[in-house]
C-alpha cells in the first residue's frame, strides 16, 4: 500500500506537466530491501536518499530511520549489489535483505488492531468518566439517570469492539475447561455492564459503565505493550533471517543460472565460489579447495576437499571453487535433520510457567470465590438479590487483574527496551524471566567466545626475509590464513618482495618464483612439513626446512569482560566445544575457565546441558554452531550471536546484535532488576486489594472508589516499571 | 440545564472527531517510521519546492 501511495505521489507534479508521458512499466518492477546499520540522523537519510535516487533505473528510494532500512523500487534487473556499491561510495555500509521475508513486518496487523481498539476504549472512557464525575459530584433524580443512560449508549458498543481480544481468549480457556487471566477479566466486564444496566433502568444510584471502560482500557494498554515488545523483537529476528539471501548457482548444460535454493534438486550440480556456504548436502564432483566447517562442529582447522569428499549444508569454502551434487536439499539436508533434535530437547522447556501465569493460578480462583461467597453471604443477610449482585460486581471489579495485567508486560518493555538499546535481542516472551534464574553459563568456542577468525601468533620469532616472502604470497590469496598473515606483516610495517609466477593452488596454498627458488606457501603436507596440531601454514623456500606460521583464534570483543563479570557474579562458567584438546585448553587458560570439555560431539553437548538441569542447576547456553542448536534449546536459557547459523538463532531465546560480547552479564543483572521489579508489582497490585476488598465485601465500595483503586494501582504499576529504563 | 442537550453531543462530537483522526493516522502509515519523520523535517532539501 505504501508503495502505491508513494508512486502516485512521485507521479503527480509530472502528471500537471505532461500527464501523456506517464505510463505505468508493463514489466513487475524489483523491490529492493536494503539493511543500512550505519545510519543515524537526518543528514544520513538525505544523502543515501540522494545517492540512491541519482542511480540510473531506481524509480524511488525511501530510508525507514526507525528500522534502519532502505526500501527502493527499481527497473526489474537492477541487482541490489549495484546499489550496496553505490552506497559504499557514499560512505554507508549496506546489506541486501530478502524481501519474501520481511513482508510479514510490514504489515503489522495485529498490532494496528489492538491500538485501534486501544483509541476505541481511550475515548469511550473518557467521555464517561466526563459524565460519571458529573454524577459523582451530585448530579441526582432525571439528570443522572440521562448521564447514566448516555454512558450506557457508549459504553455498550465500546466495550464490545474493544474487548474483543478478552473475549476471545477468554472463551477458548473456557472451552477447554481452563481458567485464564482472562476469565476474570471477562466476567468483571460482564457482570459490571448487566448491574449497571438493572441499576439504571431502576434509576439506582451506582452504574459502572466508567469502571468497565478503565479497566478495558488499563488492559488494553498492557496487552499493547506487550505486543510491540514482541514485534520489535521479531522485526529484528527476521531482518537477521532475511540478511541471509538463499542463492545458488546450478550448472546447467546451458551454463551457469542463478535459482532460490529451495528451487534446487537431488542431483543438480552446484558451484560453489570461495567465500560461499553449501547450500546443500552433496559430494563434490570437480575442484579443490579447503572447507571451514566450524559451524556445524566447531573445528577450527580447515579440511581438505577433493573430488569425492561428502559435504554438509552450511559448511564455508575457501580457496577454490567448488562443484557439488545435490544428495539431498531443503529439509532433508543434515542441517535441517538437527530440528528433530532441537524439537525432543524443545519440549523440556515449554514446563516453564511465567510469573504471570503462576500470579493467574493463584488469583482467578480467589477471586471468583470471593465474590460468590459475598453474593451469597449478601444475599442470605439482606434477601435482596438487587443488592447481593451490586456488592459481588464491585468485588469483581476491584479485584480484577488490572494491574497484574500492566505488570509484566510494563516491565518487560522497559527492560527489553534497555537490552535492545545495549544490542540483545529478547525472542522469547519469558527469556527475561528464565535469565534471571541463572547459575551456570556454559559456553561453546569456536564463533562464540572466539570470533572465528585466525590471529597470527608467531610473526616475532620469524626472520625478516621470511616473513617479506610470506607476505608477498599471502597478499595473492583470500584464505582466512593468508588474509591474517597480510594483515599482521603489514601492521608490523614489512613490504613484502618481489615475487612473480604467483598462482594460489586451490585447497593446497600460493607458490611462485622468488630469485630463481620456488616459494611455496600453504598446507603442511603440500610443502613437505609434519602438520602439528596447532592451525598452522607453512612456507618453504627451494629446498630449505619449511617454517611454521602459527595461529590462534582471535578471541571475540568482550569475551574476557563477559568471563570475568559473569564469575564475578557467582556463575558457574564452562566451556564445551567440539574442537580438539589443546585448542579447548589454551582458550580456557586464556580466559580462566576452570571447568572444559573439548571434542564434544552436539548430542554430547545437549547431554551436558541437560545432566547439569538434572542437577538443579539453571544453564544459560551460549553458542553459535549447528553443533549448539540442541544444547541451546535443551538449555533454561540460551543466547547465540548474530553470526550464528539460522538453526542457532531460532533455537535460542536471545540473540546478541553486536559483535561485542560484554553485554552478557550485563544483561543477566537486568533481568534479576526486571523479575524482581514484576514482582514488586505484584506486591503493590495485592496491597491495594488487600485494602479495598474489605470495603467491596462490606458494601461500602462505590464506583468512585472503585475507579480510585483502579487508576492508582495501575498507574504507580506502569512507574515502578518505567524505574528500570 | 436545557443547555446539556447541545453541550453532550458537541463534546461527543468533538472527541470522535479526535478518535477519527487518530485512526486516520494509524491507517496511513503514520506510525512507521517516527524517528526518520521527526528528522526529516530538519532537512532543507525540498525546503524550495515538494518532493517531486
Amino acid at each position: 500500500m505504501t508503495a502505491q501511495l508513494r508512486q502516485t505521489a512521485a507521479a503527480c507534479p509530472a502528471c500537471v506537466a505532461a500527464p501523456a508521458q506517464v505510463a505505468e512499466p508493463a514489466v513487475q518492477d524489483a523491490r529492493i530491501a536494503l539493511s543500512l546499520p550505519g545510519i543515524h540522523c537526518q543528514a544520513c537519510i538525505a544523502n543515501v536518499e540522494r545517492a540512491l535516487n541519482a542511480v540510473p533505473g531506481v524509480d524511488s528510494a525511501r530510508v525507514n530511520l526507525t528500522l534502519k532500512r532502505a526500501q527502493i523500487e527499481a527497473v526489474p534487473d537492477m541487482q541490489a549489489d549495484q546499489l550496496i556499491g553505490v552506497l559504499e561510495q557514499a560512505g554507508y555500509e549496506a546489506h541486501e535483505l530478502d524481501p519474501g521475508a520481511l513482508s510479514a513486518t510490514q504489515t503489522d496487523k495485529a498490532g494496528r488492531d489492538l491500538l485501534m481498539r486501544l483509541a476505541v476504549a481511550g475515548f469511550a472512557s473518557m467521555n464517561v468518566m466526563l459524565l460519571s464525575v458529573s454524577v459523582w459530584s451530585g448530579a441526582s433524580d432525571a439528570t443522572r439517570d440521562m448521564f447514566h443512560w448516555i454512558s450506557a449508549a457508549i459504553a455498550l458498543p465500546a466495550i464490545a469492539f474493544s474487548a474483543r481480544p478478552f473475549f476471545v481468549n477468554a472463551w477458548s480457556a473456557l472451552r477447554v475447561r481452563r481458567l485464564n487471566m482472562d476469565v476474570p477479566i471477562v466476567l468483571a466486564i460482564g457482570l459490571a455492564l448487566v448491574t449497571s444496566l438493572w441499576e439504571t433502568s431502576l434509576s439506582g444510584e451506582h452504574a459502572y459503565f466508567d469502571a468497565a471502560l478503565t479497566l478495558t482500557f488499563f488492559l488494553l494498554a498492557g496487552r499493547y505493550l506487550d505486543h510491540r515488545t514482541r514485534a520489535v523483537a521479531r522485526s529484528a529476528a527476521e531482518e537477521l533471517a532475511a540478511l541471509e539471501v538463499h542463492r545458488a548457482v546450478r550448472l546447467t548444460e546451458a551454463g551457469e543460472e542463478q535459482v532460490a535454493v529451495a528451487d534446487l534438486a537431488p542431483g543438480d550440480l552446484v558451484l560453489v565460489r570461495p567465500g560461499g556456504r553449501m547450500p546443500v548436502d552433496g559430494e563434490i564432483t570437480e575442484g579443490r579447495s579447503e572447507l571451514d566447517r566450524s559451524l556445524l562442529t566447531g573445528e577450527t582447522l580447515p579440511v581438505y576437499a577433493e573430488p569425492g569428499l561428502s559435504v554438509s549444508a552450511g559448511e564455508v569454502n575457501l580457496t577454490g571453487p567448488l562443484t557439488v551434487r545435490a544428495t539431498a536439499v531443503g529439509q532433508e539436508t543434515s542441517l535441517h535433520r538437527m530440528a528433530d533434535l532441537v524439537a525432543i530437547a524443545e519440549s523440556g522447556r515449554s514446563r516453564y510457567t511465567s510469573l504471570a501465569d503462576s500470579a493467574a493460578k493463584l488469583y482467578a480462583p480467589g477471586v471468583h470465590i470471593l465474590s460468590a461467597l459475598s453474593f451469597l453471604g449478601w444475599y442470605l443477610y439482606s434477601g435482596d438479590l438487587r443488592v447481593a449482585l451490586n456488592i459481588a460486581a464491585a468485588v469483581l471489579i476491584i479485584t480484577c487483574p488490572c494491574a497484574l495485567g500492566l505488570a509484566v508486560p510494563a516491565v518487560t518493555t522497559a527492560a527489553s527496551g534497555r537490552l535492545f538499546r545495549k544490542g540483545m535481542l529478547i525472542k522469547h516472551a519469558t527469556a527475561l524471566e528464565r535469565l534471571a534464574e541463572v547459575d551456570t553459563v556454559v559456553f561453546d568456542k569456536t564463533g562464540t567466545l572466539t570470533a572465528g577468525t585466525p590471529e597470527l601468533v608467531n610473526l616475532v620469532d620469524i626472520p625478516l626475509r621470511v616473513a617479506q616472502i610470506a607476505l608477498a604470497l599471502a597478499q595473492a590469496s583470500s584464505h582466512p590464513l593468508s588474509v591474517s598473515i597480510a594483515s599482521a606483516a603489514t601492521k608490523a610495517g614489512i613490504v613484502p618482495v618481489e615475487i612473480t609466477d604467483i598462482e594460489e593452488v586451490p585447497g593446497f596454498g600460493t607458490q611462485g618464483v622468488f630469485e630463481g627458488q620456488r616459494v611455496r606457501l600453504g598446507r603442511g603436507a603440500w610443502v613437505g612439513a609434519e602438520p602439528g596440531t596447532q592451525t598452522a601454514a607453512w612456507l618453504a623456500i627451494g629446498s630449505e626446512t619449511p617454517r611454521a606460521f602459527l595461529f590462534h583464534d582471535a578471541l571475540r570483543p568482550g569475551a574476557a569482560e563477559a568471563v570475568t563479570a559473569l564469575q564475578r557474579a557467582g556463575k558457574d562458567v564452562r566451556l564445551i566445544s567440539g574442537d580438539t584438546r589443546p585448542a579447548v585448553e589454551a582458550l580456557a587458560d586464556r580466559l580462566g575457565i576452570k571447568i572444559w570439555q573439548a571434542e564434544a560431539l552436539p548430542e554430547d553437548k545437549a547431554q551436558r546441558v541437560r545432566d547439569l538441569t538434572d542437577q538443579g542447576h539453571k544453564v544459560l547456553m551460549v553458542g553459535d554452531g549447528l553443533n549448539d542448536t540442541a544444547a541451546l534449546a535443551a538449555a533454561h536459557v540460551s543466547i547465540s550471536p548474530a553470526s550464528a547459523l539460522d538453526a542457532a538463532r531460532v533455537a535460542s531465546d536471545i540473540v546478541l546484535l553486536g559483535h561485542d560480547l560484554s553485554p552478557l552479564a550485563d544483561a543477566c543483572a537486568t533481568a534479576q532488576k526486571a523479575t524482581r521489579r514484576i514482582r514488586e508489582n505484584f506486591r503493590i497490585a495485592t496491597v491495594y486489594n488487600v485494602i479495598a476488598v474489605p470495603l467491596a465485601v462490606a458494601g461500602f465500595a462505590t464506583p468512585l472508589i472503585a475507579a480510585l483503586a483502579m487508576s492508582a494501582s495501575s498507574i504507580t504499576v506502569s512507574l515502578n516499571a518505567l524505574r528500570l529504563r | 440545564m436545557n443547555i446539556l442537550t447541545y453541550l453532550i453531543p458537541i463534546s461527543l462530537l468533538l472527541g470522535g472527531a479526535g478518535l477519527l483522526g487518530f485512526i486516520y493516522t494509524v491507517r496511513s502509515n503514520q506510525y512507521d517510521d517516527p524517528e526518520g519523520d521527526a528528522r526529516r523535517i530538519l532537512s532543507d532539501e525540498w525546503d524550495d519546492q515538494p518532493k517531486p
